[in-house]
């Protein structure tokens, strides 16, 4: 099989590399071993939202800067805050592209309502979404909340408590369908994307804004758990209109029903656009010619070979398999390219849970245009993007997604001028 | 690194993505869903056989779960061989007759007409239903009178003549219900320069008997086809090559998973039809003449649930590519309900068509002329719930070709 590229990984990083080369006419293939992190999204994606030093970041266009002077190993150093600054704006459009409609941008954070009820800064959220433009408040003063009876995954008590004390009047209320009777019969399945795949019909949304119009009393907006559909993802949309007042929908705990919608919206974009995904399968071997990889093997294609111009490694991090560790060191699995770690074991975690970690920002060496290197040498085609990285802390600092998305565009770019 | 478990057990850290890929889970609550029934049923049967529940048996065995977990455990497999070792419920009579589709095709395939009258007619259907538990709505596949190895035997010395050679797995479905699928591929071999033969005496794969319950069985045809199957491979250095992906799947994979059958020397050689054929045509050895005048025909690609776990879909997809005269539509790669034998059992049918229900209004929307399948189920299963004929990619290659 021979294509332009082939990028390891069908994650936010390698669906959006691969829809900038396809979209410019490449012919690529992604291969995806397992479904990705995106299953446990927020329903935001972070741009940048704290330093390394700990100060919080309000604008990210202006806090990049100070950020390349504190780390000159981050990805967005690399990037340098110029071109940071035409990548966020590029990743807005690419999601547009494929039908995922957000609100913001990387001028300034607003802030999401986290499943428990914190309010947690963010570069773009996706529509329907509770967001505030202030990070103590949200703009109602009175709300109703509704959860499915017996949903567990969402906590109403704890968004409440939180809301109240925002200064946000909140009732708590459940509502029951005859389906979600069936769905209960199964408690253990009783989860987000079952239950959010009723409401792919308009008769459930019709039922289910009976119900709330009937409860709600007088109030600004009805929040609900993010289970209003599963193909189509304007439930949002759907029972407002119904309901003539403001709804807005609040993540769950996993799996992620935003996460599973952009998923599937950036796939099927992706092969509109002539792109090859394959899914469950795993890269289990490669030839080189010198400083070139020429070929991977999967374990489904066996000796059927991937030959490509170049290769994108969008593996992720210990979770998806990019990286991983023993005893004694961290590698990157598929090549054994160089990694960034810290030698003295004991560096590797803090003790308290709630700190950085110091694995978190263990991750693949790449050059300035993200080309990864083994025992030093660059590997000419082979380029690295998102969480298999090193240089940053994607949850401490708020940058995990948009070094996905600014580091798959910068390297499609890189890729597309070298012709 | 982690050490390797059993079926990847222990690599389970419980991220509930194979929940909701479950196409089971997602229409029929009485599933307890592939992460309950999978790696968290069995940390507790580990510890005691008791635990064991027969609500497994809803699996549908698509492996969907598999394709979709990010930690690489065998979920699928896992609740298969949990089933194998711990149901307690014995095979019946439906059971029988539903497994052992090559004693029973070999019984239809002389009164194939008679046969065909009598299975199609409503007080059968009905007495089917209420005496075995074979679902009344279920249209049941039509048996060829004639078989295809019979066909077969007489080709012998004409396939001889060509210089590369290769086994043809043709399975039950061809050799009793659709020969014309097996003189296509042979047609389609021919003309690329490749003379077929048969395995000597090949038995069903087993995936029926497997997913009825008879195991004993089962291994014993599996240990039977990987001889055969090391005969062709190993001594006379010929693939073995099958036009359907469950058998392929089965033949490669849920011999050594399920039936302990240890085909490690052989399984590479083992291959499905469309990607021998991509094969030989990417080394450039041969090349595909088609027909000038061909009718358009917009086609409709349904990755079937095995051939989804294989990888596979890529090359009948890049085979249908190459015809001048199709239209390609790819649809999203999806359960179509049928599952082999699942489908055509009374309690299953409802789950089987609810599983079936979004697919089927796709192919209606697709406005193909035909769908293409890799699967002979899901061929049954299209044909029965669409408007729409199901041809496999190797009969429409047969076709367009010169």
């Amino acid at each position: 099989m021979k294509f332009d590229t082939v990028i390891i990984g069908g994650g936010l990083a390698g669906l959006v590399c691969g829809i900038s080369l396809a979209k410019r006419g490449q012919r690529c293939a992604i291969i995806s071993s397992g479904q990705s992190a995106l299953h446990f999204s927020s329903g935001s994606l972070d741009l940048l939202s704290q330093l390394p030093d700990g100060s919080a970041v309000e604008c990210p266009a202006k806090g990049v800067e100070e950020l390349v002077r504190q780390s000159k190993e981050h990805p967005y150093a690399k990037l340098g805050v110029e071109r940071f600054v035409e990548l966020a704006e590029q990743s807005k459009e690419v999601l547009q592209w494929a039908g995922v409609d957000t609100v913001g941008d990387s001028e300034r954070n607003h802030y999401r309502l986290s499943p428990v009820g914190v309010l947690k800064p963010t570069w773009l959220t996706f529509r329907g979404y509770v967001n505030s433009e202030k990070a103590t408040a949200l703009k109602w003063k009175r709300v109703a909340l509704f959860n499915a009876e017996g949903f567990l995954d969402f906590y109403p008590q704890f968004l409440r408590d939180e809301l109240r004390a925002m200064g946000t009047i909140c009732e708590v209320h459940t509502f029951n369908l005859p389906e979600l009777e069936q769905i209960r019969q199964n408690p253990t399945e009783m989860r987000s994307a079952n239950v959010a795949r009723l409401f792919d019909s308009d008769g459930a949304i019709d039922a289910l804004a009976e119900i709330i119009r009937s409860q709600k009393g007088d109030v600004e907006a009805v929040l609900l758990p993010a289970v209003l559909g599963v193909d189509c993802n304007d439930g949002v949309k759907r029972l407002e209109e119904r309901l003539g007042c403001e709804v807005a929908v609040v993540a769950t705990l996993p799996p992620s029903v935003p996460g599973l919608q952009v998923q599937t919206l950036l796939r099927r974009y992706f092969q509109e656009l002539g792109g090859v995904y394959l899914p469950g399968d795993t890269v289990v071997g490669y030839k080189a010619e010198g400083d070139r990889i020429e070929t991977v093997y999967t374990s489904n294609h066996g000796d059927i070979g991937f030959r490509a111009d170049n290769f994108v490694l969008a593996t992720g991090s210990f979770f998806s398999g990019g990286l991983e560790a023993d005893n004694e060191k961290v590698v990157e699995p598929l090549f054994g390219v160089d990694v960034v770690y810290t030698e003295n074991r004991q560096a590797w975690y803090d003790r308290d849970l709630f700190q950085a970690q110091g694995y978190e920002s263990f991750g693949v060496r790449c050059d300035e245009n993200f080309n990864a290197q083994r025992a030093g040498r660059t590997v000419e085609n082979l380029y690295a993007i998102g969480a298999c990285l090193a240089g940053f802390n994607g949850i401490k600092d708020g940058c995990g997604a948009g070094v996905s998305m600014l580091t798959a565009l910068h390297v499609s770019d890189v890729i597309i001028k070298k012709k | 690194m982690a050490q390797q478990s059993e079926f990847n057990f222990e690599q389970c850290i419980k991220c509930t993505v194979c929940t909701v890929y479950c196409p089971v889970a997602a229409v029929n609550p009485l599933f307890a869903g592939p992460k309950q029934a999978g790696p968290d049923g069995e940390r507790l049967r580990l510890k005691h056989p008791g635990f064991y529940d027969e609500s497994l048996k809803w699996c549908l065995n698509c492996k969907r779960c598999e394709v979709a977990c990010p930690s690489n455990v065998r979920i699928g497999d896992i609740i298969q061989a949990a089933r194998i070792k711990h149901s307690k419920k014995r095979p019946g009579l439906r059971e029988f007759m539903l497994a052992n589709t090559d004693l029973v095709g070999s019984l239809a395939s002389p009164f194939a007409p008679m046969v065909n009258f009598a299975v199609g007619l409503k007080p059968t259907k009905m007495v089917m239903d209420k005496m075995v538990g074979i679902d009344h709505r279920r249209t049941f596949p039509k048996y060829a009178f004639g078989t295809f190895e019979c066909w077969m035997k007489r080709q012998r010395r004409k396939q001889a003549k060509f210089a590369r050679q290769v086994s043809f797995f043709h399975g039950c479905y061809v050799n009793y219900n659709n020969p014309q699928l097996g003189k296509d591929f042979v047609k389609v071999m021919n003309a690329l320069g490749v003379g077929v033969q048969m395995l000597k005496g090949e038995k069903c794969c087993g995936v029926p008997l497997i997913s009825n319950g008879l195991i004993d069985k089962a291994r014993r045809q599996g240990e039977h086809n990987t001889a055969l199957i090391r005969e062709s491979v190993v001594e006379k250095r010929l693939p073995v090559v099958a036009t359907s992906s469950t058998c392929t799947f089965t033949l490669r994979d849920e011999y050594p998973h399920l039936l302990d059958i240890d085909n490690s020397d052989v399984r590479d050689g083992v291959e499905m039809a469309t990607r021998y054929i991509y094969r030989l045509i990417e080394s450039g050895v041969v090349q595909l003449r088609f027909k000038k005048d061909a009718r358009r025909l917009r086609v409709a690609y349904h990755t079937a649930c095995h051939v989804e776990k294989l990888g596979w879909s890529y090359y009948s997809l890049a085979l249908l590519r190459m015809i001048p005269s199709v239209e390609l539509v790819e649809l999203d790669s999806q359960c179509c309900g049928i599952a082999g034998t699942y489908g055509f059992k009374r309690e299953n049918y409802p789950t089987s068509q609810s599983i079936g229900e979004s697919l089927f209004a796709k192919i209606e929307a697709s406005g193909c002329d035909v769908v293409s399948t890799d699967c002979e189920t899901c061929k049954w299963q299209i044909e029965m719930s669409t408007t729409k004929k199901a041809i496999h990619p190797i009969s429409i290659l047969a076709e367009a070709l010169e």
